[in-house]
Order: structure tokens, then C-alpha cells, then sequence
């Protein structure tokens, strides 16, 4: 029975297989070891450890880790050049404008490669796994895309403004949002001006970001919000209120009429109730159950219960995630396994729970792709739609493939991955497996499915392993265990969290 | 039948696969074939009289293809008016267009040689001002409407319900195949998923080239697809199945490209794609409907260019394409489509380039196909806030293949009742 209760799980439910359920969820999973000292927490220790301690991998990043200045906009005088040769139709010039413009688009990719490695990277090594997951999160819901706005810097910023509000107020990054460089240029919200208003972003806001599609707002709100947003561009990196851009005059936004701009029209969307209820049907999905329709009218009464607490909160997300990892529901039977791995979460799981090597992050940066999620590039506005959409016949086997990269080194035949034969050091997984069985070999096969898959095999194939593991005539250590690793990988079952 | 889950359903995909020995679940197969689930031949035909060979090929131009640099309205002067910079010359002059017809004054994108060659030689319907009512400018939310079929781009795809009422009988893993990353919406029913893969080489597990122990193991592993114990609408139920398809795809289509094709195709996006579908049918693989995708025709800025080298590889890798069906004697059995999402406005915009709009034409291409110019050109005065008035529903086109050439009744898989029109030859 599904338990839709908000109430906290009891004590007594709190053990090694709770703890690497919230490990995982809230987090990319652990080691045995760092599971152990989850548990040894207690469930309200462990969950205000993931809300508020932990540090970073690399606390040094600040906003000049990369080079702000790779995007930087023509000075006055290039742009009066450029602008004569145009008029002039200096072809040469005109060549020469080209060529430097290539040449700068080159270095901004190749950042943008850097960036993309560098939170890989964070990924795996964070000491806290909530705050880069929640980035993660925030990155598929106000989904924005490089390939679209063309400057590394912008992206870097707006995941540091995801990091920064990552368990914060919701209404404060929402009003930072629409002030966020990368998002204006995105949503064409800087050439947006009064008498030709953009609907981009007005669009969005409500259909994606705040509302929720369907919520009781009208395309005339659509309209009126953006003549509000009128005037929100940037300089180079920094919001700029254009005022000679901006409607000032009178708009009606779901009822409320006014001399409203961006942050008004921000206001009055996030002062609707459904807002709160939108986020946390999302959040469900995100953490909870991402099988098709979720939640359910079910599973509804518990996310409308966080939304509730939400707004009682004023939009500060700490006391709703609180809510939700302590609560019954989160842990309910039917939630395991209910979450099909992002392709991120999948590589990063990978890495962080066996103790893979992680190989070359560029190597995992393409397996993303193929896999359907490339960091920093989402497909487009709406984000990742999760869930089964990650699953097909084509990513399925990439997804297989990239566990036997990651516990291999060994480059599949025809990816342009790079083979990285550092050996995968299995002790601590050998340990694992021998503190399970007390000797008794028979129990090996078993030990390691329960170690690695989050729901049970089914006896079938569980059968089977047992079978494949005992033709291996020896113990599960070194390739042995290596070669049965890329089996238990490449189960269906794998692919759940 | 009914009664059955899509899941046991689709256990019995397994017509041409070696390794059914190694299914553990044997048993079970044939406990169930027993009770008479698993028709006798599993390849006899799923409804009486419907011509299983036959092949129908989508071809999806992502971004928004602009509708007035393909089929060229050169007659009218509106059209270079709109398009100081960007309209294509008349036919005859320099970089002009290829003549399609001049009493109607349209012409072919000059890059667009292949697609001519492929109607002087009366392989290829062209369709004018496809659209639909009511025109919605964004990218994903027309190209639902496309794949849906349906007004709001809510639902599943129309080819997935097509593949659906036709193979209720015996449902194939490989019913429909689409080359690309992702699987298009089109192809979902509510039954058969689509198979996809994008490389072939990447089309199968790299594992077995480990320990040669583990191929074995691993193929009864992926192949048990019993549901002992797992919910049939579980998140691993859905897995075990996308495994199983994958396992069987992966060992078919494999081996249908081992060959080396009978024409050259060329170095392309597209051309690989379709030669690798071009393979597929070669093959006599029991594929009903294959899929195939570019993108890059949001041609926003700097477009003359870019959509000159699209143009470029969408007509030579389409003429390469029905050339090797030919070789093959497969091109009476198959029906190519091309469609995008949108055309584009017909003014061009102060990027040299232009913005998102409305109807644009659409080709079929094969030699079932009644060759020629179909339909009427939008006019170019006559506009809806700058964009041009479809002509032709796209949901008419489908319901002439549906019909024609899938002979599948259209009013159930589209919903409503759409007018068919003369593009096919039945």
C-alpha cells in the first residue's frame, strides 16, 4: 500500500537500505562505506547533513574561474568599423570581420568544453551531493541552452546562480532569473522593447518556469506580461534596465492592472497558488517517481501537501525538502526503483558508488550526449522530460556501454571516447561483498546484485548471474569481479534509482 | 487477442532470431503459444489483403524549412519584393531556380538538382502550402502537431497508431525503425515503441568483446523478458522490454548492413541515414515504416548559405536514395515523405535571414507517386499577419498515404476524416 503521509518514517525504518535510497535520490549514491555513515546518522541527521553541511570538491571556483571576457561585445570603434565595410561593401573586411568572428567562436567552444568538464567533474567529487543535484534540477526546469546563445560565460554564471539559490527561495531565483543574462538572451528577452514587445519569456514564465502550462492564465496575460518585461536586457555580464525600451504604460496581468515591469509580472505569477503546486508536482518527479503520470491523484494529496508547506514558507525550499526526505511516502515500496537514472546520474552513480575511475570527463561528456543529456545543452526550452523519455533502444545500449567504459577503461569499438586503461581498484567493493557473505562463496552472486541494483533482479535472471558467477570458478575479486560487474551493468534494472 | 498485454504481446517478436535456444523463458513461450497466442507462421499477414511489402520512408527537416526558397514562387514580384536579398533568381539567370513549371512560375532551390532529376523522371509529387489551421510558430509544439496529427500536439504519433491497427495481429519489434538519437513522438503508439539507433557499430554491447564468457550470459540475460514478479506497467517492466527490443533490432539490423550499397550515396547527414534505411530494405527486413531526420532549417541569420548547402544534401541524398531502391527492384514498394514542422515567413528579416512562418510544401518521392506539381501555391498578398495561408491540410497528405499506399483506414488513426488527394498511384 502506497502511503501518501507527509508523516516522518518511524526510527525503527531507518537503516543501510533507507540511507542508500536517500543517498541516491537526493544525491548521486556512495560508497558502502559512506552509505554506512549515512545511516549511522540517523534519517534527521543524515537529511539536515545533505540540506546544510558537506563541502565542495572545489570551494576555489569563483567568477573569474573562467574567462568572462571571451564573449566580449565589439568596442564603439569595431562596431563603426564593421559597420563601414558593410556600407562600403569592403569584401575584404568584411572577411577579415568573418574570420575573427570564427576564430572567437572556436575559443568560446572550447570553453564551453571546459565548463562542461569542470561540473562533471564537480559532480562527481562534491561533498554535497543535494546542493550540485538541485543545480541539476534547476538546469532542466529553466532550461537554457548554449548552442542558442553562444557564450560560455553566461552559461557559467547561470549555473552558479543555480548553485547559489539551489535549496534557497524559489521566488528569489525566479526574480533573479529574469534579470540573468544568459536566460535574456535565450528567450530573445534583449531585443524585446516597447511598441514590439518578445513573448518569449513572458511565454515561458508562465507556461514552464512559474505557473505551469494550463494554470488559469490567458494568451492576452502572455501579452500583457511581456510589454511588463519590456527594458530587462544586459550589458556584457550584468543585468540592464533599458528604460527608453520599457512599456511604461498601463497592463493588465491576471486581473491586476498596473504600471507593471519584469519584476511585477514575476510578483503577481508567483503570488498564484498553483505556482507552488506546479513546482512540487515537479520536484515529485524529479525526486520521487518519475513513472508516466506521476504524481497520481494519489500521489497529488502528498506533493500538494509540500506545496502547501511551500507557501507557508514564503517559498523558502529548505522546510519542504526536509518535509519530503524525512516523510513515509518518499520511502514507500512503491517508490523504489520508480526513477529511471538521468544520463548523468547514471555516469556519476556509476563512478561514485562502485569507485570507478572516472576516465576521461570528456569521453563522459559525449556518452551524455548520446545518451540524451548534454550538460549545458538541453534540447530546448521545456528541458529534459526524464523519466522514460531518457530510455530507447539506441540509448539503452550506450547506457550499457558506458558502465563497461567506466569499469573497463576499455574504448567501446566505434565511439570517439578515449580508452583509459587505469586500473579500477575493487577492493573496497571486495570488502562490501565479503562482509555480506561471512564466507560462504555460494552468496557472493546474490551479495553483489544487492550492492549494486536498487530493486531485486527478477529470480530469473538472478538465476542466471548465479549461474554465470559460479562458472567463474574462483572468488569475486579482481576480473572476475570486473567481468561480473559488467553483467549486473547491464541488466535492465541498472537503470533504475 | 485483445485481452493480451502489449507485453506478452511482444514476447513473440522473435520471428528470424537464432538465439531463441537461448531464451531462458522457452517454456513459457511455448506454454503460451500453446494457448494459441502465437500465431502458427508468425509472418502471415495481419489483416487479410493488406500489402505488407510495403515500405513508407519520413524524411523530417527540422527547424523550419523555408518553404518559398524550396519551391521557388519566382512569377510573382511580391516574392522578390519580401526578399530583396534573398529571393532566388528566375529560372535561366544566374543561380536561379530550376524550372518546375512556368505557367504556374515556380521553380526548384538551384542546389535542389536531385529532386529535379527525380520528377522529369516521375518519381516525385510535389504538395503546396502544407499546413493546418490555426499555425503555432514553436518549434516543438508544431512538430507535436505534425507528429500527433492532432490539433492541440497532444497524444501519441500517428505512425505508432498506424503500426498499431496494423500489426494487431502479430505486433513486430521492427515494426518501425527511426535513425537518430531519439525516437520521434510520430513513432509511438500505444503499443509498439519505435526502434532507434544512430550508428549501427554503436548498436549493440561492447562488453562481449571482453571475457568471450560473457557474451552468452549476457544475451540470456538481456533476452529474459518474462514478467515474474515486476508490474506490467513498471518503470523495469518498461526496461526489460526496450532491452529485449534492442537485443533482437541489434542482431537484424546489424547484419542488413554488412552489405555494401549498390549506388554511392553521398557524404551526408542524410545520405548516411538513408543508406543505412536503403540497407534495411535490401534486407527484407519486415520494417513498415522507417525515419529519418535532419535538422539545422532555423535559418534565422545568414540563411542564403546554410540553406543552399541543406538544399544540396537534401536533394542528392534523396536521389541516391530512390536510385539504390532501384537498383535493388525495391522502388515500387516504398514511399518517401518529406515534411518540416513550418515554413518561414515570407518576409526576410534584418539578420539575412528569416523567422518562423507557416505552410511550405511537402514532397513524396517513389515511383508509386503521381509525379508532378499538386495543390495550389499560398498567395503571396493574401497573408495571415505576414505569413502564408496553408493550403492543403498536412493531415490530407497523411490520410492519402494512410489509405493509398498503407491501405489503413485514416479516420481511425487520424481521428477524423481527411480528403485524400491524387498523389499515388495505388
Amino acid at each position: 500500500m502506497s502511503n501518501s503521509s507527509t508523516t516522518p518514517l518511524a526510527k525503527a525504518n531507518w537503516n543501510s537500505q533507507t540511507a542508500r535510497f536517500l543517498l541516491t535520490r537526493a544525491g548521486f549514491g556512495g560508497t558502502v562505506a559512506q552509505v554506512e555513515a549515512v545511516r549511522a546518522m540517523g534519517m534527521d541527521g543524515a537529511v539536515d547533513y545533505l540540506l546544510n553541511s558537506g563541502a565542495t570538491a572545489d570551494d576555489s571556483t569563483n567568477e573569474n574561474t573562467f574567462d568572462r571576457n571571451v564573449r566580449k561585445p565589439p568596442t564603439e570603434e569595431e562596431r563603426a568599423m564593421n559597420q563601414q565595410a558593410r556600407q562600403a561593401n569592403l569584401e575584404s573586411a568584411r572577411e577579415q570581420f568573418q574570420k575573427l568572428k570564427n576564430q572567437q567562436d572556436g575559443i568560446d567552444r572550447a570553453q564551453m568544453q571546459e565548463i562542461q568538464k569542470w561540473w562533471l567533474a564537480r559532480l562527481i567529487q562534491t561533498g554535497r551531493p543535494l546542493e550540485e543535484k538541485l543545480t541539476l534540477f534547476w538546469h532542466g526546469h529553466f532550461a537554457t541552452g548554449y548552442r542558442t546563445i553562444e557564450d560560455s560565460y553566461h552559461m557559467f554564471q547561470q549555473n552558479q546562480l543555480f548553485r547559489t539559490y539551489a535549496a534557497g527561495n524559489f521566488a528569489d531565483l525566479v526574480m533573479r532569473i529574469v534579470r540573468n543574462p544568459a536566460m535574456l538572451k535565450y528567450l530573445d528577452n534583449d531585443e524585446s522593447r516597447k511598441g514590439r514587445p518578445n513573448e518569449n519569456l513572458a511565454r515561458e514564465l508562465m507556461e514552464l518556469f512559474v505557473l505551469g502550462e494550463g494554470h488559469g492564465y490567458t494568451e492576452s496575460d502572455i501579452k500583457e506580461g511581456a510589454r511588463a518585461l519590456t527594458g530587462f536586457t544586459f550589458d556584457d555580464d550584468t543585468f540592464r534596465f533599458a528604460a527608453n525600451n520599457h512599456d511604461g504604460e498601463s497592463k493588465t496581468i491576471l486581473g491586476q492592472t498596473g504600471n507593471w515591469d519584469g519584476d511585477d509580472f514575476a510578483r503577481i505569477i508567483l503570488s498564484r497558488r498553483e505556482t507552488s503546486e506546479f513546482l512540487c508536482a515537479k520536484l515529485y518527479r524529479f525526486f520521487v517517481n518519475d513513472s508516466p503520470g506521476m504524481p497520481d491523484a494519489k500521489s497529488k494529496v502528498f506533493s500538494n501537501a509540500l506545496a502547501a508547506e511551500l507557501r507557508k514558507q514564503q517559498y523558502e525550499l529548505k522546510p519542504v525538502l526536509w518535509m519530503l526526505f524525512r516523510s513515509q511516502h518518499f520511502y514507500d515500496a512503491a517508490n523504489r526503483g520508480a526513477v529511471i537514472k538521468s544520463p548523468t546520474q547514471l555516469i556519476v552513480q556509476t563512478i561514485r558508488e562502485l569507485g570507478t575511475p572516472p576516465r576521461e570527463l570528456s569521453s563522459l561528456n559525449a556518452a551524455g550526449d548520446l545518451m540524451g543529456q548534454s550538460l549545458f545543452m538541453p534540447p530546448n526550452v521545456k528541458g529534459w522530460d526524464g523519466g522514460r523519455s531518457w530510455i530507447n533502444t539506441s540509448t539503452y545500449f550506450v547506457r550499457q556501454n558506458v558502465a563497461v567504459y567506466l569499469i573497463t577503461g576499455l574504448r567501446p569499438d566505434a565511439f570517439d571516447w578515449d580508452s583509459d586503461l587505469a586500473k579500477w581498484d575493487t577492493t573496497a567493493l571486495e570488502g562490501a561483498i565479503a562482509s555480506r557473505t561471512a564466507g560462504d562463496a555460494s552468496k557472493e552472486a546474490d551479495a553483489l546484485l544487492d550492492l549494486v541494483l536498487a530493486v531485486d533482479a527478477i529470480e530469473l535472471r538472478r538465476a542466471q548471474f548465479r549461474a554465470y558467477v559460479k562458472t567463474l570458478n574462483g572468488p569475486l575479486t579482481s576480473s572476475r569481479l570486473v567481468a561480473a560487474l559488467c553483467l549486473v551493468t547491464a541488466m535492465p534494472e541498472y537503470q533504475l534509482c | 487477442m485483445n485481452n493480451l498485454t502489449p507485453l506478452t504481446r511482444r514476447i513473440f517478436l522473435q520471428q528470424g532470431v537464432t538465439l531463441a535456444s537461448l531464451v531462458a523463458t522457452v517454456p513459457w513461450f511455448l506454454e503460451k503459444s500453446a494457448l494459441g497466442m502465437l500465431p502458427a507462421d508468425s509472418r502471415v499477414s495481419s489483416h487479410a489483403g493488406v500489402p505488407e511489402d510495403r515500405i513508407l520512408v519520413v524524411v523530417q527537416l527540422g527547424g523550419g524549412n523555408d518553404g518559398l526558397n524550396t519551391v521557388i514562387p519566382y512569377g510573382s514580384d511580391d516574392y522578390y519584393r519580401q526578399r530583396p536579398q534573398l529571393g532566388i533568381a528566375t529560372p535561366g539567370s544566374n543561380n536561379g531556380a530550376l524550372q518546375l513549371d512556368s505557367s504556374l512560375g515556380i521553380g526548384l532551390h538551384p542546389n535542389l538538382t536531385g529532386l529535379k532529376e527525380l520528377l522529369d523522371s516521375g518519381q516525385m509529387a510535389i504538395v503546396q502550402g502544407v499546413g493546418y489551421p490555426n499555425p503555432n510558430r514553436s518549434h516543438f509544439a508544431s512538430m507535436d502537431i505534425w507528429h500527433t496529427g492532432k490539433s492541440q500536439g497532444h497524444g501519441n504519433g500517428w505512425i505508432g497508431r498506424y503500426v498499431d491497427n496494423a500489426c494487431s495481429g502479430s505486433p513486430q519489434a521492427d515494426a518501425e525503425i527511426a535513425i537518430g538519437r531519439t525516437a520521434p513522438l510520430a513513432m509511438f503508439g500505444d503499443v509498439h515503441k519505435p526502434v532507434s539507433f544512430e550508428n549501427a557499430k554503436l548498436f549493440q554491447w561492447t562488453g562481449k568483446e571482453l571475457p568471450a564468457s560473457l557474451d552468452v550470459p549476457y544475451e540470456v540475460m538481456n533476452r529474459a523478458g518474462a514478467l515474474d514478479g515486476v508490474a506490467a506497467g513498471s518503470q523495469a517492466a518498461f526496461l526489460m522490454r526496450t532491452a529485449l527490443d534492442a537485443q533482437l533490432s541489434s542482431d537484424r539490423i546489424r547484419a542488413a548492413m554488412d552489405k555494401t550499397p549498390l549506388v554511392s550515396y553521398p557524404n551526408s547527414q542524410l545520405a548516411t541515414q538513408l543508406k543505412s534505411i536503403g540497407a534495411m530494405i535490401r534486407d527484407q527486413m519486415k520494417t513498415r515504416v522507417y525515419y529519418a531526420s535532419i535538422s539545422g532549417f532555423d535559418t534565422h541569420g545568414g540563411q542564403a548559405g546554410a540553406h543552399g548547402n541543406l538544399m544540396r544534401q537534401v536533394g542528392d541524398s534523396l536521389l541516391a536514395f530512390q536510385n539504390d531502391l532501384k537498383a535493388q527492384g525495391n522502388d515500387s514498394r516504398v514511399v518517401t515523405m518529406v515534411f518540416s514542422e513550418f515554413g518561414r515567413r515570407v518576409k526576410q528579416n534584418a539578420s539575412g535571414g528569416t523567422d518562423h512562418g507557416t505552410a511550405a510544401p511537402m514532397f513524396l518521392i517513389g515511383s508509386g507517386v503521381h509525379a508532378g506539381v499538386h495543390g495550389k501555391h499560398p498567395s503571396l498578398t493574401d497573408l495571415d499577419q505576414g505569413d502564408l495561408k496553408f493550403t492543403c491540410d498536412f493531415r490530407s497528405v497523411y490520410a492519402t498515404v494512410l489509405e493509398q499506399w498503407m491501405r489503413a483506414p485514416s479516420k481511425k488513426i487520424l481521428g477524423e476524416a481527411y480528403p485524400t488527394l491524387k498523389l499515388l498511384r495505388g
